[in-house]
């Protein structure tokens, strides 16, 4: 399925053929739309000629439509491909000063290169403008970092923003676009009627023509109603769901599952908490009561239902990618579905405890006057409650949940000999330092490995 | 200028343009997993640039040596050969259609010089715009317009917005 892994070429001569391939198809695109012309594009702000508008809202729409047609027909994994991610405030005021000197230049970056790559002059000056201004940024971002990383949000899309499906809101949009491209006709006409120049006047090689309709009657009606149609079939067959995706998924990753794979034993776990290169993230899908009752210290406790919210699992895709994510049912049950949506949503590094908290308290037992075995239950196969009977809720308030940190006591005994040459000295008798629960080793295989995400970095950012 | 070959041809219908624009954008999702863009390797040329001729500088500013510091090659990215065949697209179309030629595209009113002076402003001004917002028009408005990025819409409007706000006060540049 597409995007195609490039990854692994990198660096090869057949990867920079494809990115100078898809170059030259964009360079040669906006060059034939004119956007090489500072002039046309300097029109759009003063409503005479609105071509960049169009040009670029439909490809918008075209593309838009086409992704997502192309990920409702399982061609495409949207989860692999790049979405720029949302920095609300400097997005805002960035594209507020490139307002600035769009107006001031005639172009912006990607137009400035094809018009330079035609030779026309004040395309290459704007280049070196955009040069020294990436210079500029470089130079001075260092000043307003904080806020220039500031209202995070992400991989945020209107469909995830709005709750709705990605189908629906590429009609709404195309049906959108479709109404401000009529406006444009209207505005070219209005504001663009007998200001079309004679190529001849002022030496100028191609003709600026404005007040002409760049679409009417039949060809127009076959374009609104074809991208309408297009998008109606992608709402109509709506995005893959995350059942779709573990489906896809399900021949690679269901054998490693199965082969416990990923089932990790605790000891890993709490080796895993106490290497500071790591950020390990423990989820616990357990009801709140038995939460309650004990849990590991630090983790985060979900429901099933939070796996499948996509506002939940933007937070967690949005961690680095050295954070581990070990999910934690009462045993398995739960925590193994829970796995299988969170890995299908493209999250990496994911890990179930082995045993889960049954497993865990296995390995770091409780104090049995707080929780001992439940003798009058015989737990059945599929069984996911609770494995121990509590006297008390405890929560992560004893060393069980926190095994990992190292807290140095010493336990020491001793004793007073009285020695010829040296009147009495102390022998230690023992000594012992309690690190938690002092339950310290175990043999097991080390299961983790840290992988990079999946999603590619891309954009311009 | 007389000789019809070289005269140069009509621009393609806005609304064909666009629609192959969305065409080669969409190829790019589908082929790459990336959209379109142009001011990460102009960036990136900058850097590489400066570190031809102040590599230590480079190293002690975070933003670049995170580009070109040390012995990370900057050139060495896919934009970079993106940013290429943009170059090589729009000279091959502008060589077909008889649009290449030296020449500078001005307002009326304006001199050559002057246009040069603005254009170097302007360009400088957009590129950084275009670095705080992670994007220019390509890789931001397009390419996450596309997809359908609340961002790639915000910063869309805030472009357009801008450009708008300052059009009437500098309509002598270009009428």
């Amino acid at each position: 399925m597409a995007p195609f892994d490039l990854a692994p070429h990198a660096g090869s001569l057949g990867y920079f053929a494809i990115f100078l391939l898809v170059g030259v198809g964009f360079g040669a695109v906006l060059e034939m739309s004119g956007f090489g012309d500072s002039r046309r594009l300097a029109a759009q702000f003063y409503l005479r000629d609105m071509t960049v508008l169009k040009v670029m809202f439909t490809g918008i729409i075209v593309a838009a439509v086409l992704v997502h047609l192309a990920a409702a027909l399982e061609l495409l994994d949207i989860d692999r491909t790049w979405i720029n991610p949302t920095y609300l405030v400097p997005g805002i005021v960035g594209g507020l000063i490139m307002g600035v000197g769009f107006i001031v230049g005639g172009f912006c970056p990607g137009t400035s290169l094809v018009a330079a790559s035609t030779l026309k002059l004040d395309g290459v000056m704007f280049v070196l403008g955009g040069l020294f201004g990436a210079l500029a940024f470089g130079e001075t971002v260092h000043s307003f970092e904080g806020w220039w990383h500031s209202t995070a949000y992400g991989r945020l899309t209107v469909y995830g923003a709005l709750g709705l499906g990605a189908g629906s809101v590429v009609v709404g949009l195309v049906v959108m676009a479709l109404g401000v491209f009529v406006v444009a006709e209207v505005s070219e006409r209005v504001f663009g009627r007998g200001r079309s120049r004679d190529p001849a006047e002022s030496g100028e090689t191609t003709a600026l023509s404005y007040g002409e309709p760049s679409l009417t009657g039949r060809k127009a009606a076959a374009f609104a109603v074809g991208l309408v149609a297009l998008a109606g079939a992608t709402a109509t067959i709506g995005q893959p769901t995350i059942a779709d995706r573990w489906r896809w998924k399900e021949p690679k990753l269901g054998p490693v599952l199965a082969e416990r794979g990923v089932q990790i034993h605790p000891a890993e776990l709490v080796e895993l908490r106490r290497d500071l290169t790591l950020s390990v993230r423990v989820l616990e899908v357990r009801d709140e009561a038995d939460f309650n009752r004990f849990h590991l210290s630090g983790s985060r406790r979900i429901s099933l239902g939070d796996t499948e919210d996509p506002g939940v699992v933007r937070q967690l895709l949005a961690e680095s990618d050295r954070t581990v994510w070990v999910v934690v049912g009462n045993r398995e049950r739960a925590a193994t579905e829970a796995w299988k949506r969170l890995v299908a949503q493209g999250l990496v590094n994911v890990y179930i405890l082995d045993g889960g908290i049954a497993g865990w308290l296995g390995a770091y037992p409780l104090d049995p006057c707080i929780a001992r075995a439940d003798a009058a239950r015989t737990p059945a196969e599929d069984d996911d409650g609770m494995p121990l009977r509590f006297s008390v809720a405890v929560g992560d308030r004893v060393p069980s949940s926190h095994p990992d940190v190292l807290r140095h006591e010493p336990k020491l005994d001793c004793e007073v000999v009285e020695r010829a040459n040296a009147g009495p000295t102390i022998v230690p008798v023992s000594l012992t330092w309690f690190d938690g629960t002092n339950a310290g080793h175990f043999e097991y295989l080390k299961k983790v490995k840290i992988q990079k995400k999946v999603a590619p970095k891309g954009g311009c950012g | 200028m007389t000789d019809s070959a070289r005269k140069p041809r009509p621009y393609v219908n806005a609304y064909l343009g666009g629609t192959l624009l969305g065409v080669v954008l969409f190829l790019s999702f589908f082929i790459t997993g990336n959209g379109l863009g142009a001011s990460a390797a102009v960036t990136r040329v900058q850097v590489g640039a400066l570190a031809a001729v102040a590599p230590d500088h480079v190293d002690r500013v975070a933003y670049m040596s995170e580009i070109g510091g040390g012995n990370r090659r900057p050139f060495a990215d896919a934009s970079v050969y993106m940013l290429l065949g943009t170059f090589l697209g729009g000279a091959i179309s502008g060589i077909a259609n008889g649009r290449f030629h030296a020449e500078t595209r001005r307002g009326p009113h304006v001199t050559v010089p002057l246009r040069w002076a603005l254009a170097f402003a302007g360009g400088a001004i957009m590129m950084y715009g275009a670095r705080m917002a992670r994007g220019c028009t390509s890789g931001q408005a397009l390419s996450g317009g596309a997809m359908l990025s609340v961002g790639s819409f915000a910063f869309m409007f805030a472009v357009f917005a801008g450009a708008y706000l300052l059009a009437w006060p500098v309509r002598r540049l270009w009428n």
